[in-house]
């Protein structure tokens, strides 16, 4: 397998590159969804603990709305969208008009998740478009599923996979922040699988 | 609950032990299972957080037993011995095991179920007594267990706080 494969710092800055794209392309389709601005960028990618992964998407008891996409194709891997709930309970409510909708008190209706996982499409939909075009990987998004609960609950079934390898991952952290809002109040993972590692590098030539 | 005292953190893939003086703690379980082992009488305890079940899945340079159920186990029952635990006087109590999600491979959904037969199976493998478990749903757990009072708590999102 490719545990072997030493990653560089080389290594990240090019992914930190094709993740500034996707989520320049993800932002892009937000704000024409949201009509209001959403910023979204890469700050860093980094080669973290499974716990170091729970503080980088707000520490592991935090409560988030997270959705969940798992990527099939010529690569595979994992993405997570997670936002606050105060976020996800703006998003939606713009979203369907119900102004009642809250992520604080299921129940859920319908029509508030499917408004959450097509705005997990809409982004992930982007961000792949974007990735694609660049590394000429096929990849194609499984439909999203939602979850409310804690950080290290949602993120850690992200990690299954990796976790047979290593007990480290590839982290490509994208940030979100409205605008107007002083915090950053989501994020955007992706989660390459290890077996993955080898064909992303070399598709972007750097391998 | 006593909040003045020291908590030991145990991460994910994780083992500790703890003595009297404090209680231990597993934040964040969604398909994995937090597995306690304690010697009532002694007043030690140690937990460990399972991610999978079994360590023939590892595909890595360098094992780490605690992420697995058959190989986490059977270290944190050693290391409690060192601590002066008895084996005979060992006992259990488990959590976690959720699926969180809906959708992704058939494997990888299954990891919850796949990690509570597993951990129930190892300790019946060493004799050791399962007293209590919260497992399966579909909600994450945050878990802490007092070897004073041998009660594991457990805190979900939406359903508050309750003992085992």
């Amino acid at each position: 397998m490719n545990s072997e494969l030493s990653i560089s710092d080389i290594h990240l800055d090019v992914l930190k590159e094709i993740g500034n794209i996707g989520a320049a392309h993800a932002a892009t389709s937000l704000s024409q969804l949201l009509s209001r601005k959403i910023e979204m960028y890469v700050p860093s990618v980094e080669l973290v603990s499974f716990d170091g992964m729970f503080e980088l998407a707000g520490g592991v008891d935090e409560v988030v709305v997270g959705i969940y996409l798992r990527l099939e194709g010529d690569l595979s891997g994992s993405m997570f969208f997670m936002l606050s709930i105060e976020s996800a309970n703006r998003f939606v409510r713009k979203l369907t008009g119900d102004e009642s909708f809250d992520f604080h008190t299921p129940p859920f209706s319908e029509l508030g998740i499917s408004a959450m996982q097509e705005l997990g499409n809409i982004l992930s939909g982007s961000y792949l478009a974007a990735l694609s075009d660049f590394t000429g990987l096929k990849i194609q998004p499984t439909v999203p599923s939602l979850s409310v609960d804690m950080v290290g609950s949602i993120v850690s079934f992200g990690l299954i996979e990796v976790s047979h390898y290593s007990d480290e991952v590839i982290v490509i952290d994208t940030k979100v922040r409205e605008d107007g809002v002083e915090s950053v109040n989501g994020h955007f993972f992706l989660l390459p699988d290890p077996s993955s590692y080898a064909t992303i590098f070399r598709s972007l030539g750097v391998l | 609950m006593m909040k003045t005292r020291d908590v030991v953190r145990v991460g994910i893939a994780d083992m500790n032990i703890s003595a009297a003086s404090t209680t231990i703690r597993t934040s964040g379980l969604g398909s994995c299972v937090g597995v306690v082992l304690y010697d009532e009488l002694r007043k030690i305890a140690g937990m460990v957080h399972v991610m999978l079940p079994d360590s023939s899945l590892d595909r890595s340079q360098k094992l780490n037993v605690a992420k697995f159920a058959d190989t986490g186990i059977y270290a944190l029952m050693e290391r409690l011995k060192e601590e002066g635990a008895r084996p005979m006087a060992l006992k259990a109590k488990i959590a976690g095991g959720a699926q969180m999600f809906q959708f992704g491979s058939s494997d990888t959904l299954r990891i919850g179920p796949r990690n509570i037969e597993a951990v129930k199976k190892e300790l019946k493998r060493l004799s050791i007594p399962l007293i209590a478990e919260d497992t399966g749903g579909k909600s994450g757990r945050t878990i802490e267990f007092d070897p004073l009072t041998t009660m594991l708590s457990i805190r979900t999102v939406n359903k508050g706080t309750k003992e085992i």
